[in-house]
């Protein structure tokens, strides 16, 4: 099943292993996920599912349907909300209110982390698609980071779809898959993951049990 | 306290000496070689000190058959046994790179007073 939780990504460090190798972690700060709703295939939504709700929000922050949403469901306003899929028989064991925190992990499971990255605007094609830089020297002028050709002349005489070129970049989802839980602090409520997550610090981020290693 | 010096407070070591450019040093280290584990000793001149917090680490030369060799270190390793300081050079600069460009007399430092 699906799992997770949301968290915010707080930055990276390195930390010491057993053997006493370095490698680099990321913190992920973890508030109380609570349980806002809970789906179930017997009734009107049709399958099994959990909403959680993490973070505070001010009354302004948040438009009248979603309050009386709020308010049917008998919980506190969140600022995030986020469906999760469970089996039929973990749907039982939740109800509405109840918060999840870092404990859903142990150290040493594998987890995937969605996230949205960083947003880098209008990029061109070197920093977007790794292109090369063509040469700077001999008679090259004013094209240093250009990426060349588009194509053929008069077959097929257009570009092809999907050719590379410069656009927008970043503030895309993004999942990182197979990541090692390094470290689990229940007391300050933080997971330390093994490797890089996607977008900035500060961001929130959806950690949930591996999908493939977890069928 | 933010979290990021929360987690890396674990790591941090209290039990080493300032390290130094231009320090003289022994640096033990536990090795471990299939199931036995042994303490290897590393002596030479500091050249660099870098970084901070956990990931502060240091770089110690020495010439070695004639070869020059250096290693650099992780401060705050669980293998770092201890650190013997020998006796520090008098240097003035941060990093002694220009070293690696000197043999024999002009490659020696200066004796100086050790920091207190």
């Amino acid at each position: 099943m699906t799992m997770g939780l949301m968290g915010r990504k707080v930055g990276m460090t390195q930390i010491f292993g057993p053997e006493g190798g370095r490698f680099g972690v990321t913190v992920i700060a973890v508030e109380p996920n609570t349980v806002v709703k809970v789906k179930s295939a017997d009734g009107a939504d049709g399958y099994d599912a959990l909403v959680l709700g993490v973070g505070a929000v001010k009354d302004k922050h948040i438009n009248k349907p979603d309050r009386g949403f709020f308010i049917r469901q008998g919980v506190e306003q969140k600022r995030h909300l986020r469906e999760v899929r469970v089996s039929a028989s973990d749907a039982k064991m939740f109800e509405i209110g109840n918060e999840l925190g870092v404990s859903l992990f142990a150290p040493g499971q594998f987890v995937d982390v969605v996230g949205t990255t960083k947003g880098r605007g209008f990029t061109g094609v070197i920093k977007r698609h790794n292109f090369h830089r063509p040469k700077s020297s001999h008679g090259t002028h004013e094209v240093f980071r250009h990426g060349g050709s588009l194509g053929t002349n008069t077959t097929p005489g257009r570009v092809w779809k999907g050719k590379k070129m410069a656009g927008h970049y970043g503030n895309e989802r993004v999942t990182i898959q197979n990541l090692l839980i390094a470290g689990v602090d229940a007391d300050n409520q933080y997971l330390l993951i093994k490797g890089s997550v996607p977008g900035p610090n500060g961001r929130l981020v959806f950690i949930q049990r591996a999908r493939k290693l977890n069928p | 306290m933010n979290l990021i010096q929360l987690v890396e407070a674990e790591h941090l070591r209290f039990d080493l000496p300032e390290l130094r450019a231009g320090q003289q040093i022994r640096v033990h280290t536990r090795i471990i070689e299939g199931t036995k584990e042994r303490v290897q000793i590393f002596e030479g001149t500091v050249i660099a000190v870098r970084g901070s917090q956990v990931s502060r680490s240091f770089t110690v030369r020495k010439v070695s058959h004639g070869v020059g060799v250096e290693r650099t270190f992780p401060l705050h390793s669980p293998r770092m046994m201890k650190i013997d300081v020998v006796q520090q050079g008098r240097v003035r600069r941060a990093k002694l790179y220009y070293l690696r460009d000197r043999t024999g007399k002009s490659a020696k430092l200066r004796k100086a007073d050790l920091p207190a």
